[in-house]
């Protein structure tokens, strides 16, 4: 079947499987690789993609579910390869990431979280976050950088 | 200034945060085009004799190239472990018998990943099922082996169980306890993926892995092909956490595959897959016994271990060894013995895991103090202080060959008590119990010393100048998150002056870097580290020695201007400055180095945790925990403390959630993340790190290892804390992980209640 999805502000369209998992057509597709799968029960997140602005696991969206709709990956974040975006500079800042597989979705599902309540907390991020699990940094620097791109100070 | 000790942000991150990594599975190499796609068949059953396969109806099925088993593959069953029992070896797809749930049965190639998922399903094997072996004493009772060949399921084995008569004679008090503990799932984010192609007689395998060197020289060894002939490249790895060293089997069959089709071949295990397929960890039955007086001195201790190889002995038939001999722990006890037998199981395979070894012996040791502690009714800080190794002890022997290097026990444990405010707590404890408050509060310590570095202690670096005035580094170990890119950057940086930004690291191609022990043990930075740290300061030396005739000065009067990363005449602003480039320029400026301390390096440290445990429903809640972890100088205290920070969130999550259990019928109960309890943001606190530095004498910048650390520190000290909530209902040990129903069965016990 044919789709028409708009990724990072391009259109794109291909002819798939009515099975294609979204998470397969950007990867495979498009060879947009920053996503990551990192489960197969929709649990780790790694897969976090903003799907019409709200953070959804590609993993478990079809890529015909996506259809007329409009994708942003984390390289739709910085047009110039900087970390132009705040939630990329924080996380480069305060060190919320190591290995950095988990990282494309954490920071999407952070875009969200900010978009959704800009009046954050240490326990809302640590709420908000829940879906997606990081095994190297034990969030700790995370919610730190979720804080500050949220303007909040992680001290306080 | 220096930059050594600076918080310097990672040169990793810009790629991460744009484009993402480049791990395996995501490579577009044109090595790999028209690759084939490996979905593996696997066992669903534990213990089983091979029938029939019948491939007939996959061989059909769109988009299938080949379906491969046994009969199809001329590798030679490998020994994982080579010190296991000889017979226990393991073939890359089962032969006649299968003995774990995950283990490879068939191989089926499609040109899609999708087609090769629906083709396992019609591959037909008949299993005629066996008796699983699934707990210890069945495999020690060895009325059902799983390698009848070898007459018994003991893997390996050191050391009698009996410590001889009169070992605990002089005690006033003896505690004896059967503790657990129990089998995890490293789960690194980043599943297991290998890529391999096979042109011209030579392998390309890409991997994800922790080393490559090692990894190539175990698939030549298993390929029988010379090393000459496989190269190994490492992309970048989503997280490893001692489970991904060496060439897992699936690693050696798509490099077999590449050849034996004619064909690159990828292969990308899925996270239900990757929960069966590669090693767990720790899996230690462990009996401690500890002895000693009413005033608190600790006179004699014993730990006897089973532990759990799974089906096929790997590195984890090793590590009771290791956990043997790390066990007396930071004290100094007159007797101390440990003994170990490793069994084969019907699961998967054992190997290392964050610690490896040590979490289990400190485990055991910290909760060997605290039971003593309660039976002569002291406190546990003061019994741990009453026995501590003294500073003015070290070197500290435990073997022959091994001494502990440098430790400040007892700084680090009141360090930490005093951050914590221990007094404090206890009072707060105190008044909740009084006025019998439903939440109760737990105060746990530990203190613990582990090896880094304990598998070897030497590795190589190269440090080039170009004329352009960049620089090359070059290691043999392998990063996988720890940040070498920049801790490397700055060490080079530091003596040469050139800035960060031209300083490119490379590691994990073994065509460019043929040796290399990769990044395990916490090893990286004491080993690789310094071989970077030695190279910048040779390179340094022989640029001066070339600089010296164009400046007409002595050698000995040369000097670094870092500012310009040039050579220059000391004392005398008006020289002239020759940079590193343009030495660079005129000849082939680089350094190739060895460095070996020849010994191994004990961190030490001492964690507090507080938890609150719901009294009426057992749930358990981890509210801070403070960290001394004491690992020499800190190169990078952004780097370190991450380090840190995942690591307490490991011991953390041990503790309090994760455990890999089986049915009595080897079927795994927690096989996708869906049942397993890895922790998310909203189950961890932010964590307290408290500083301080004791530098080991085994290298010239005194660092030691900081990777494990924080596992083995924090695991023990919340296992203690939530023990210490309901001690006095009459609790004196619940096994991990400390989950509300465990923790509730254990208050009822206590009380007489539920059994």
């Amino acid at each position: 079947m044919k789709v028409e999805i708009n990724v990072n502000g391009t259109a794109t369209t291909a002819d798939v499987e009515p099975r294609t998992l979204l998470v397969h057509y950007l990867r495979d597709n498009l060879g947009l690789k920053a996503t990551n799968i990192g489960c197969d029960t929709t649990s780790c997140g790694a897969c976090t993609v903003l799907l019409d602005g709200e953070s959804v696991k590609s993993c478990t969206v079809l890529a015909a579910q996506a259809d007329g709709l409009s994708v942003t990956t984390m390289e739709g974040l910085s047009d110039d390869g900087t970390l132009s975006h705040p939630v990329t500079a924080a996380f480069r800042q305060e060190h919320g990431l190591q290995c950095g597989f988990c990282t494309p979705g954490m920071v999407m599902a952070a875009v969200s979280l900010i978009e959704e309540n800009p009046d954050l907390t240490e326990a809302d991020v640590r709420s908000g976050l829940e879906g997606n699990l990081c095994r190297c940094t034990g969030y700790h620097n995370i919610v730190r950088a979720v804080l500050v791109a949220a303007g909040k100070d992680p001290d306080a | 200034m220096s930059i050594l000790g600076t918080r310097v942000h990672r040169v990793e991150d810009p790629a991460f945060l744009t484009k993402g990594g480049t791990y395996t599975d995501d490579l577009t190499d044109e090595r790999l085009a028209g690759a084939l796609h490996l979905t593996l068949v696997r066992s669903p059953i534990a213990h089983a004799t091979i029938t029939s396969i019948d491939t007939s109806a996959a061989k059909q099925a769109p988009g299938v190239v080949a379906v491969l088993t046994a009969a199809d593959c001329d590798l030679e069953p490998v020994l994982v472990f080579d010190r296991a029992n000889k017979k226990m070896v393991r073939p890359y797809l089962a032969t006649d018998r299968v003995r774990f749930v995950g283990e490879p049965v068939a191989a089926v190639l499609t040109e899609h990943p999708y087609q090769g998922e629906d083709a396992a399903e019609l591959v037909d094997v008949d299993y005629d099922p066996l008796p699983a072996v699934v707990d210890v004493e069945a495999a020690l009772n060895g009325e059902v082996l799983l390698f009848p060949e070898a007459g018994t399921n003991v893997a390996t084995a050191k050391g009698s169980a009996d410590p001889g008569a009169g070992f605990f004679a002089d005690c006033e008090v003896v505690v004896t306890k059967q503790i657990l503990n129990q089998r995890v799932a490293p789960a690194p984010l980043e599943t297991r993926a290998a890529a391999a192609a096979w042109d011209d007689g030579r392998y390309t395998v890409f991997c994800s892995n922790q080393n490559a060197q090692g990894t190539r020289d175990d698939l030549a060894e298993r390929l029988g092909v010379d090393v000459a002939d496989v190269h190994v490249i490492l992309p970048d790895v989503g997280g490893g956490f001692g489970a991904k060293i060496g060439a897992d089997p699936e690693y050696v069959l798509v490099a077999w595959l590449a050849r034996r089709l004619g064909r690159p071949v990828r292969w990308s295990e899925s996270r239900s897959e990757n929960m069966t397929g590669l090693v767990h960890g720790r899996a230690q039955h462990q009996t401690i016994t500890i002895g000693g007086d009413r005033d608190g001195t600790v006179k004699a201790y014993q730990l006897k271990i089973v532990g759990e190889a799974g089906a096929y002995p790997a590195f984890g038939a090793a590590l009771p060894n290791l956990t043997g001999m790390m066990a007396r722990g930071t004290y100094d006890i007159a007797r101390k013995h440990s003994s170990y037998v490793s069994v084969v199981t019907n699961t998967t395979p054992t190997g290392a895991y964050r610690g490896a070894g040590r979490p289990e012996a400190t485990q055991a040791i910290e909760r060997a103090m605290d039971l003593f502690a309660r039976a002569i009714g002291m406190d546990p800080a003061d019994v741990r202080r009453k026995n501590f190794i003294a500073p003015e002890q070290f070197p500290y022997e435990i073997t022959d060959e091994i001494s502990y290097d440098t430790g400040e026990y007892a700084k680090a444990l009141d360090l930490a008590l005093r951050s914590a405010g221990y007094e404090q707590l206890r009072a707060e404890q105190a008044r909740r119990r009084e006025r019998g408050d439903t939440k109760l509060l737990g105060i746990g310590l530990s203190s613990y010393v582990e090896i880094t570095a304990g598998g070897g202690a030497s590795e190589n670096g190269s440090v080039e100048v170009h004329p352009d005035g960049t620089v090359t580094v070059l290691t043999g170990s392998s990063p996988h998150g720890q940040g070498h890119a920049t801790a490397w950057a700055m060490l080079a940086h530091e003596q040469l002056g050139i800035p960060m930004e031209k300083i490119t690291v490379r590691h994990g191609d073994t065509d460019q870097i043929p040796e290399g022990a990769g990044t395990m043990g916490s090893r990286s930075l004491q080993t690789g580290g310094i071989a970077v740290h030695k190279a910048a300061g040779e390179l340094v030396e022989l640029a001066k020695q070339r600089a010296a005739d164009l400046l007409e000065a002595d050698v000995a009067d040369l000097v670094v201007d870092k500012d310009v990363a040039a050579i220059t005449v000391a004392g005398v602003p008006s020289a002239r400055k020759i940079t590193f480039a343009e030495l660079a320029a005129q000849e082939q400026l680089r350094v190739h180095t060895e460095w070996d301390a020849g010994k191994a390096t004990f961190p030490f440290g001492a964690h507090v945790a507080v938890v609150e445990v719901d009294a009426e429903t057992g749930k358990a809640a981890v509210q801070r925990i403070w960290a001394v972890d004491d690992a020499g100088p800190v190169l990078n205290p952004l780097l370190f403390d991450g380090q840190r920070h995942g690591g307490i969130a490991q011991g953390i999550a041990q503790a309090m959630l994760e455990e890999v259990t089986y049915d009595e019928d080897g079927q795994p109960l927690a096989a996708s993340f869906a049942d397993y309890g890895i922790p998310s943001a909203a189950e961890l606190p932010s964590f307290d790190l408290v500083g301080m530095e004791t530098p080991t004498d085994a290298n010239p910048l005194g660092y030691k290892g900081i990777g494990e650390a924080g596992t083995i520190g924090s695991c023990p000290a919340v296992q203690n804390a939530v023990i210490d909530a309901v001690a006095h209902l009459g609790v004196d040990h619940i096994d991990m992980p400390l989950t509300p129903v465990r923790v509730w069965t254990a208050i009822q016990q206590a009380a007489g209640g539920a059994k």
